[in-house]
């Protein structure tokens, strides 16, 4: 070492000449690596069930308790048997509709008054939005039964409207879009105002198309929630034309046998609409969270 | 075309009065500039002539049509907003089109008149374009084109240069002036910069504390300020005002030298004094205060002086190429012409011209 002063903890770099990659126990690197690996688990964690499900949807009934990722025989008879069944289509399209129909309403009427509590004063307008905020405390499982007594009384019991009508406007969506449109400037409005537009054609032309973002996300975030509900299209439904499919889907079983490999493949087949519905709104979407997220 | 009267116009949100009752007619074809300090009531003023506010009593009247009741559309008013408010989403020529909307000229009609705003602001190789795509001035003109394009009875300006950076600042100021020179339209335009009130204005209209202090032509306001707050607000740096009283000769300043004015104010009334920085008259004949020079700002073709003295702080301007040494001694006079003075408690001038 001659003159050069060796330091505690220094000596295992081994830094000869031109060696410059730093070691994978570097502090600044530890952390980088720390990162990798807790993503590379959640990454798993999140991966491992889908990878089952379809694993799941490939195999022999005798195989499904045998935990292997990959099936010893895989096989396609259980989708073939899933979509020869004329009511998984029937499942189907209920979801497709119900989901779809509330998607839009969500994105109209969770905006318009949104909007309307963003951009117009009003005697009560805060009254107004904090009543609408309170109900987001009320938990689905008190709603249900008067959602359910509501529907006996006006003959909904059964039908698709019955279904969805609970979730047609929700005070999430009014608060997400309420707090989007605090981004619009007012001086949008105005202009469009002086430029001659009707109130309702600012919202629809001018504001609407600035908020796209937001309602992208909340197109998802409907969607998705509607798409994957069960209790109350459970407990409104009686007839199995009228189940929606995560409801159909646990009809593939009884008290005396659960038919895995059948509810996985048709848990497999319905994950494709929500991976369409993603991937044409993603683009929207990442930048609507973020947003959400400074601005909630 | 055709001009503008506000008639004791008051504004109020809830108790608190905005606008105090003003009132202020507009040639056709003017081009007035609202100017004060933020909060003055010029920006308020200008949502209630767009229709954008109510008024709280008073008139407004357009083309000699009493337009109160009427909505913004109706009024055929176009208003171009301080960030632009061009819709992102649309094309420039969606935008400027837009104005076009409510009009019912043939499509083909409107077709050649927005080609020919677009002509006229140099756009038209940026018609396709989204308006991020566009530079802060071009949005600028693009927001301009939105209003022209409606041919308008009245133009309606509200800060609109302020986004912008010195140099297109004054680069938009002369195309706004060249194209009210070529369109001819009525334009209020509302500014907090006394500047830009001065180069751009055939009329100016000072307000303060939702009052119209005065309205008068640039050099009418520069030359003879009605009251204390115009002569200070207006001209850059501010004029200087020495505190003194009312003798029989003139104005006695507190260092017992007395000012040569005529006055229309009782003997020993307490006035004020004012002076520009460049009416000062540095060790001329009949100096009134004399000072030592603190702080020097050279500009270049002149030097800025900040002068302690018996009157407070003072600013004189001095040449270019020999200004004063720090620390000199510096005798302070004016000519009389130059000379404004003020009472000093309610601010109104009491110079007798």
């Amino acid at each position: 070492m001659g003159t050069t002063a060796t330091y505690p903890g220094e000596d295992h770099r081994h830094r000869g000449p031109g060696y410059r990659q730093r070691s994978v126990f570097d502090a600044a690197n530890l952390g980088q690596t720390v990162r990798w690996l807790l993503l590379l688990i959640g990454g798993i964690l999140m991966i491992m069930p889908i990878m089952y499900m379809i694993s799941t949807s490939l195999k022999w009934p005798h195989e499904i308790y045998d935990l292997a990722l990959i099936p010893n025989e895989p096989h396609l008879e259980n989708y073939w048997f899933v979509l020869e069944d004329g009511r998984f289509f029937r499942w189907f399209v209920n979801s497709i509709v119900i989901a779809a129909a509330t998607t839009l309403s969500n994105v109209l009427f969770d905006s318009l008054v949104g909007y309307t509590l963003c951009k117009f004063r009003f005697p009560g307008r805060y009254l107004v939005f904090i009543a609408i905020l309170s109900t987001l405390m009320i938990p689905t499982e008190m709603l249900v039964i008067p959602w359910y007594l509501m529907s006996q009384s006006f003959g909904w019991l059964d039908t698709h409207w019955g279904i969805m009508f609970p979730g047609l406007m929700t005070a999430f969506g009014t608060f997400l879009m309420k707090q989007f449109f605090e981004t619009v400037p007012d001086d949008f409005i105005e202009a469009a105002r002086i430029d001659g537009l009707n109130e309702l054609e600012i919202w629809w032309r001018i504001a609407m198309p600035l908020v796209r973002p937001a309602l992208a996300a909340l197109a998802i975030f409907v969607f998705l929630g509607n798409w994957t509900a069960f209790i109350w299209p459970l407990i409104v439904t009686n007839s199995v034309e009228m189940y929606t499919l995560p409801v159909g889907l646990s009809s593939f079983g009884d008290e005396a046998d659960v038919q895995w490999e059948l509810i996985m493949t048709g848990a497999a087949i319905s994950t494709l609409p929500t991976l369409v519905v993603f991937l044409i709104f993603q683009r929207f979407i990442i930048r609507g969270v973020v947003m959400a997220g400074l601005k909630g | 075309m055709a001009g503008l009267d506000l008639r004791n116009l008051v504004k109020a949100y809830g108790r608190t009065e905005v606008l105090h009752g003003i009132s202020l007619h507009v040639d056709d074809g003017e081009f007035v500039v609202l100017v004060g300090p933020s909060g003055c009531g010029k920006s308020t003023t200008l949502r209630l002539i767009a229709g954008l506010d109510e008024p709280t009593s008073g008139d407004i009247e357009i083309a000699d049509r009493n337009v109160n009741r009427l909505e913004p559309k109706d009024r055929n008013v176009a208003m171009v907003f301080q960030n632009y408010a061009i819709y992102p989403h649309m094309t420039v020529r969606k935008n400027i089109g837009f104005g076009l909307r409510t009009s019912r000229l043939p499509k083909r009609e409107k077709e050649k008149r927005l080609e020919e705003v677009a002509a006229i602001l140099e756009m038209t190789d940026l018609l396709e374009r989204k308006p991020a795509q566009l530079s802060g001035g071009q949005r600028q003109r693009v927001a301009i084109g939105r209003a022209m394009v409606r041919d308008p009875d009245v133009f309606l300006f509200d800060e609109p240069l302020s986004n912008l950076d010195a140099q297109l600042r004054t680069l938009m100021r002369l195309e706004i002036k060249k194209l009210h020179q070529r369109v001819g339209n009525t334009i209020i335009f509302v500014t907090h910069d006394q500047v830009e009130a001065m180069t751009m204005a055939d009329r100016i209209v000072i307000m303060n504390d939702g009052n119209i202090l005065q309205a008068g032509t640039p050099s009418d306001v520069y030359y003879n300020p009605a009251n204390r707050f115009v002569a200070q607000f207006i001209g850059a740096p501010s004029m200087n005002m020495l505190p003194g009283l009312v003798a029989p000769d003139g104005v006695r300043l507190r260092n017992g030298s007395t000012v040569d004015v005529r006055i229309d104010a009782r003997e020993g009334r307490p006035v004020e004094v004012g002076v520009r920085p460049d009416d000062f008259i540095l060790d001329g004949p009949d100096p009134f205060i004399e000072g030592t020079v603190v702080v020097r700002e050279p500009l270049g073709h002149e030097t800025l002086v900040y002068l302690e003295t018996p009157a407070g702080e003072l600013t004189a301007k001095a040449g270019g190429r020999t200004p004063p040494e720090l620390g000199q001694r510096l005798a302070l006079g004016a000519d009389t012409a130059s000379i404004h003075v003020f009472d000093a408690s309610t601010g109104e001038s009491v110079r007798r011209r």
